[in-house]
């Protein structure tokens, strides 16, 4: 099973990559499906054969909330705020894929010590997910526009619960639930902000709202 | 040894069929006929019988560009190992060699291009440059991956090695070494995602660009070049990419040689559901292609 979470992980690696370097909001999101696919089969991969009803449950509903319902919202604020790509970001597209090279290293350093805590299965799923955290962050700060910054927002919580996917085995199904949940919630009003803010400035670029208007 | 022997004698011989295979691939994509299988070699005889002409500015750099390419190339070969057989010359440290003979290569193409004088020839060698630049890291780290994975550090022990049991920490690595070969190769040898080898406008032409001044038996090399270049990188990918490794000379040769013309099929069918990129979004693949590979170093070395 250690080969399969290796694929998987490496599947939220480059799927990761693909964010930074692609400036169409459509394909970003689609790589957020497949982000999502990857994520879901990571527990399973972990657990023992006969997977448990709680796991599979947990699967299904992330499969669920992160791979059809937040891309419909997504979409659905794409088509509302009438954005098709992110033009200008602070960062360019070159540059952060390096930037992002320079993090997968700190996040394979950063998993070091971490290493002899957990068991040899994880050796590549820590990384792998702190290297989300980072990407998330980076995709956050380095991107002008408020749905883009969604999808940052998303990635970094994708590394978070790929974090705690490792500790899905034991971890309580209630705090997985609810961190979806919160998710979810984050991601619809955020929609809806995103389309009050286009429709009051015709605009989702977040470094213009400081601008004083009348 | 034999056997080494005979896989350079077959990759000579049999190189300007790759990109018959390559154009009849494109063909059954496009539904169309198609050239015969064996234009290539019809080209170069042909080009054999001509003479060749030299402007009265260019020097002897332009005449000899085209024999010292030709020379490296095939000197270079003697090195690459089919499957995991050992090549003929095998010494510690022969994928530098490799790496920089074909540096070499490059730069007496560009120097031939610039001897011209011509404004187009130079603004070539210029794109060439860059983007070489950019691929040159992503093959040398990717050799060193596998040297890092495998501890060894010839390309007939790293490949002899690959997929044996217990050498490299995660098989994950050489898939990504072996997706970052695939860029490399479409851009050392100026297919379609990079550049496009059958254009006819100079100013987007970027290999074909160089050599334009080029004629007769000159442009013979010059192809035959291409080709056998093709070759290392196939085969490159192809001992990379197939786990088969039998233990009986012969069928190990047959299976690596059987991978070299998978690698032309599939070239063949990126270039025929690919458009060209534009000039400035290759730099970005390269450097995807260099993420790839050090996602594997750091994979091996976590």
């Amino acid at each position: 099973m250690a080969i399969w979470t290796d694929v998987f992980v490496l599947g939220l690696v480059l799927t990761n990559f693909r964010l930074l370097s692609s400036s169409r909001l459509a394909a970003m999101i689609e790589t957020m499906v497949l982000q999502a696919i990857a994520l879901t089969v990571i527990p399973l991969t972990l657990a023992d054969h006969p997977w448990p009803l709680r796991l599979m449950t947990l699967s299904l509903v992330t499969l669920t909330v992160k791979g059809v319902l937040l891309p419909w919202l997504l979409r659905r604020s794409m088509r509302a705020a009438d954005v098709q790509r992110e033009i200008e970001p602070f960062i360019g597209y070159t540059v952060s894929i390096l930037t992002g090279i320079a993090l997968l290293g700190l996040a394979f350093l950063i998993a070091q010590p971490l290493k002899a805590a957990t068991g040899p299965g994880l050796a590549s799923l820590l990384p792998g997910a702190l290297f989300s955290i980072l990407t998330g962050l980076l995709i956050i700060v380095s991107r002008r526009k408020a749905l883009t910054q969604v999808v940052g927002y998303l990635v970094m919580e994708n590394g978070i619960y790929a974090f705690g996917a490792a500790l899905a085995v034991k971890e309580p199904l209630l705090v997985e639930m609810g961190v979806l949940l919160d998710v979810f919630v984050a991601v619809f009003v955020m929609g809806i902000t995103i389309y009050q803010i286009n429709r009051e400035f015709d605009h989702i670029d977040t470094d213009r709202l400081s601008e004083l208007k009348d | 040894m034999t056997a080494s022997i005979l896989y350079w004698v077959l990759a000579v011989v049999l190189a300007p069929l790759l990109l018959g295979v390559i154009n009849r691939t494109k063909a059954f994509f496009g539904g169309r006929k198609g050239q015969p299988l064996l234009q290539a070699y019809y080209d170069l005889f042909k080009l054999m019988r001509k003479g060749a002409v030299y402007s009265r500015t260019a020097t002897w750099i332009f005449r000899a560009g085209p024999l010292i390419g030709l020379a490296v190339l095939l000197a270079v070969m003697a090195t690459v190992p089919a499957g995991g057989l050992r090549a003929t010359f095998a010494f510690q440290g022969d994928f530098v060699f490799l790496a920089y003979s074909l540096g070499l290569m490059r730069f007496f193409t560009v120097l031939a291009a610039l001897d011209t004088g011509s404004a187009f020839e130079g603004m070539g060698a210029a794109r060439e440059m860059q983007f070489a630049l950019l691929a040159e890291p992503v093959l040398f780290s990717g050799l060193a991956v596998l040297a890092a994975g495998t501890g060894q550090f010839n390309l007939s022990g790293i490949y002899g090695r690959l997929w044996s049991e217990g050498t490299l920490p995660a098989s994950a690595s050489v898939l990504l070494v072996a997706m970052a070969l695939l860029m490399v190769l479409l851009a050392e040898n100026a297919r379609i995602p990079v550049d496009d080898p059958t254009t006819h406008l100079e100013l987007t032409m970027i290999h074909e660009l160089m050599v334009l001044d080029h004629g007769g038996v000159d442009l013979a090399f010059i192809q035959y070049g291409a080709a056998l270049k093709l070759w290392l990188f196939a085969a490159l990918l192809a001992g990379l990419a197939i786990p088969l490794r039998t233990g009986r000379p012969m069928l190990d040769l047959a299976v690596h040689i059987g991978g070299v013309f998978i690698a032309a099929v599939i070239v063949g069918i990126i270039e025929s559901t690919m458009a060209r990129l534009r000039l400035l979004r290759v730099p970005q693949m390269l450097v995807v292609a260099l993420a790839l590979t050090l996602a594997a170093f750091f994979w091996i070395l976590r």
